[in-house]
């Protein structure tokens, strides 16, 4: 007698084969499943367009020659700026950029001419609008392959032996306002932590309310399934869809936003499915707490907002005020854009990740036993 | 405690909020007998039976389902007892025959599909076990649910308003079959609003605003009560029965159809009551044994209305 009252393996594959039936035959969240993660990659992706092209530009020049002109030219060939006309003072230049007239001014400083042509490599002066990182990130980076390519160019006759070694002119860059300086890189592997704890916590939220909500819940606990058996049972059809979405933005990523990806492809699986679990236990305890389908979307709510505003997805981390900061350390989704970013823009390994990793784990451990001691096993 | 006993409770109650939903409830169900569990609407029946398999848990009382004490060994009786809710609660977007097998995985049947195969056999849903069973009829519903709510051969039965809703001929079908399952030793709790279905029961409960007013067979509980009834043919019995009311010695007057019923618990004073109407209007009137529909109705009138009791 007391054997049956154990974990029952056949009883459990009978969950989730059910679950996998009901989910197959449920067109509504089918839809979800495909339609959110490619909404809101078009959303940050394409409409907040990470790679904008000619972006205002003011340009304050104290020494126009044929070098100064071609290489303008050369910055607005490049795509990304659009010349509106010369200031006459840094001080008229700081005033566009802070009106937001011009995202960038470039300063030509008096006397660049004589000194590149003495092999004194001098300097340009660019100067960006950094509010919005994302808008002039891609901009910056090409500006610093842009004293190679002219020089090598243009650098004829009794300039040609400058070309080759050392450029011939240097470009700083000034980022103003925001210093930091998120690439934009960072927005489309963000959007996955952001889809996944979504949709895992509002799917497995709604898989115990909706079952309560219908009336099979007393069916449910009239039989003689546990506790754990059900929403462990519950949980698999779930991590599987986590999986295809984690899929689909790394495709997305890769092909469509030609994201640079320098990890492991089964380190990055491995960092979703974690962070998947992570956000399964959250939606069962959100299950286990509300009444109805309706309570479940509002606590998936409360929940999200501050995992999408505090975690380093909207803000950088670093940026925020100490509170924030205090806050986002106890939401995975922060410890989960690390981990993603880490892996695909940095490469990181395993032992690399893991002041990461273990949070997310606790977090797990933590989750389940408030969920599994909330279960309701009783009606009432 | 009684091996002879199915269900065994004592003093259960249940409160949700202020709402005293039970009240010192107890039950003596024997195995192999099937027990009709009347009441009106809110009066407790389903609270009741889910206290009887472990979906609630009485504030306070005790007892045993088939030896399992009810608040501690809830998995002991899930396993052994048939539990039919009142809202049918089978998956409305599984098939007829996934239900039927998610619940047999559920029961750990062995040899499942032989199982399932025959539950839709008896059913006669063999070609429709593929349709959705959202899709099945209100009556279909009922009979699937009970056909589920058997697969696992329980010992005990808790059936809440099974029939709701079923036709006929299905409803004779499933008397039937609960009675070939008795006679096989098989207990069951039936509640029902059918005055038909009561009187197939070998005991009755009967209970209204949570309170068990009586219990045994149906001739006890009609002999407990001590009415006389009269019945009453003729025209314009809806004006009769107006008339009758609080005439001395009339308690109570209910009319079915082309007859009313008039009773009281002093026959003698009834009896003169109704001669000296009937005597100066066109009815005829007859001795008649008092129903359990009359009882019922007696009984739940007296709970709503505490000051009417009769001496
Ligand atoms: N979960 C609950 N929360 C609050 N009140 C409840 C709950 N379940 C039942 N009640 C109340 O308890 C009382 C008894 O309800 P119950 O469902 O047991 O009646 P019933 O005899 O089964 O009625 P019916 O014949 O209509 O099915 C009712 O007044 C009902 O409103
Ligand atoms: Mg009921």
């Amino acid at each position: 007698m007391r054997l049956s009252d154990e974990f029952s393996p056949a009883r459990w594959w009978g969950m989730v084969l059910k679950e996998f039936l009901q989910l197959r035959r449920d067109r509504l969240t089918f839809a979800m499943i495909i339609g959110i993660p490619l909404a809101q990659l078009a959303l940050f992706g394409f409409a907040i367009n990470t790679d904008p092209k000619q972006m205002p530009m003011a340009i304050i020049s104290a020494d126009g020659s044929d070098i100064t002109r071609t290489i303008i030219s050369t910055m607005k060939g490049s795509g990304y700026f659009r010349i509106v006309g010369e200031l006459p003072s840094e001080e008229a230049g700081r005033r566009a950029l802070a009106q937001g007239e011009v995202l960038f001014v470039l300063t030509i400083p008096a006397g660049f001419t004589r000194s590149l042509l003495r092999g004194e490599h001098p300097s340009l002066l660019l100067e960006a609008d950094a509010t919005d990182p994302t808008a002039t990130g891609m901009a910056l980076a090409s500006v610093t392959q842009l004293s190679h390519s002219v020089s090598v160019k243009d650098l004829t006759g009794p300039l040609a032996a400058l070309a080759g070694g050392e450029p011939p002119f240097r470009i700083l860059v000034h980022r103003l306002y925001n210093p930091e300086g998120i690439s934009s890189y960072n927005i489309v592997p963000g959007i996955m932590g952001v889809i996944l704890t979504l949709m895992m916590v509002l799917m497995t939220g709604l898989a115990i309310t909706r079952e309560r909500e219908r009336g099979t819940m007393e069916n449910l606990l009239a039989m003689p399934v546990r506790p754990l058996e059900v929403m462990t049972g519950k949980l698999v059809p779930y991590i599987a869809i986590g999986m295809i979405q984690s899929t689909i933005i790394f495709l997305a990523a890769r092909l469509i936003f030609n994201v640079p990806f320098t990890g492991s492809v089964v380190t990055m699986y491995l960092a979703a499915f974690l962070f998947v679990i992570a956000n399964l236990t959250v939606g069962m305890t959100i299950s286990s707490l509300a009444q109805n389908q309706l309570q479940a979307m509002q606590l998936t709510m409360f929940y999200f907002l501050p995992n999408m505003l505090l975690s380093g997805f909207m803000f950088p981390f670093h940026g925020m005020p100490r509170w924030a900061q205090i806050l986002g350390n106890l939401l995975p989704l922060t410890y989960f854009n690390r981990l993603i970013r880490g892996i695909f823009l940095k490469g990181s390994t395993l032992p690399l990740l893991w002041p990461n990793i273990w949070p997310l784990l606790l977090f797990t451990l933590i989750m389940m036993a408030i969920a599994v001691k909330f279960y309701r096993k009783t009606l009432d | 405690m009684n091996a002879d006993l199915a269900i065994q409770v004592s003093g259960l109650n249940k409160h949700f909020g202020d709402r005293h939903a039970v009240r010192d409830l107890s039950l003596q169900v024997r195995r192999g007998e099937i027990f009709g569990f009347l009441g009106p609407n809110g009066s407790g029946k389903t609270t009741t039976i889910r206290m009887l398999c472990g979906l609630l848990l009485p504030d306070t009382g005790s007892g045993a389902c088939l030896g399992y004490d009810i608040l501690r060994e809830s998995a002991g009786i899930k396993r052994r007892v048939g539990y039919m809710t009142q809202k049918f609660s089978y998956w409305d977007d599984l098939t007829v025959r996934e239900n039927l097998d998610f619940a047999a995985r559920m029961y750990g049947i062995p040899r499942r599909r032989e199982v399932v195969d025959r539950a839709l056999e008896g059913l006669g849903l063999t070609n429709r076990s593929r349709q959705l069973t959202g899709a099945l009829s209100g009556g279909w519903k009922q009979r699937l649910a009970l056909a589920a709510s058997l697969l696992h051969d329980p010992e005990l039965l808790l059936l809440d308003e099974p029939t709701a809703g079923v036709d006929p001929a299905a409803r004779r079908d499933f008397w039937e079959e609960l009675h070939s399952l008795s006679a096989r030793g098989i207990s069951v709790l039936v509640s029902t609003h059918y005055m038909d279905e009561a009187e197939r029961c070998h005991k009755l409960a009967y209970i209204a605003s949570g309170k068990l007013l009586a219990q045994g067979s149906a001739a006890e509980i009609i002999h407990a009560q001590g009415l006389t009834t009269w019945l009453l043919r003729g025209n314009d019995l809806t004006g009769l029965s107006r008339k009758l009311q609080g005439l001395p010695g009339v308690l109570q007057t209910v009319l079915f159809g082309a007859m009313l019923h008039a009773s009281g618990t002093d026959g003698l004073l009834l009896e003169s009551t109704l001669r000296a109407i009937t005597a100066d209007s066109c009815c005829r009137m007859e001795r008649f044994e008092t129903s359990l529909e009359d009882i019922f109705i007696y009984m739940m009138n007296r709970v709503d209305t505490p000051g009417t009791n009769a001496p």
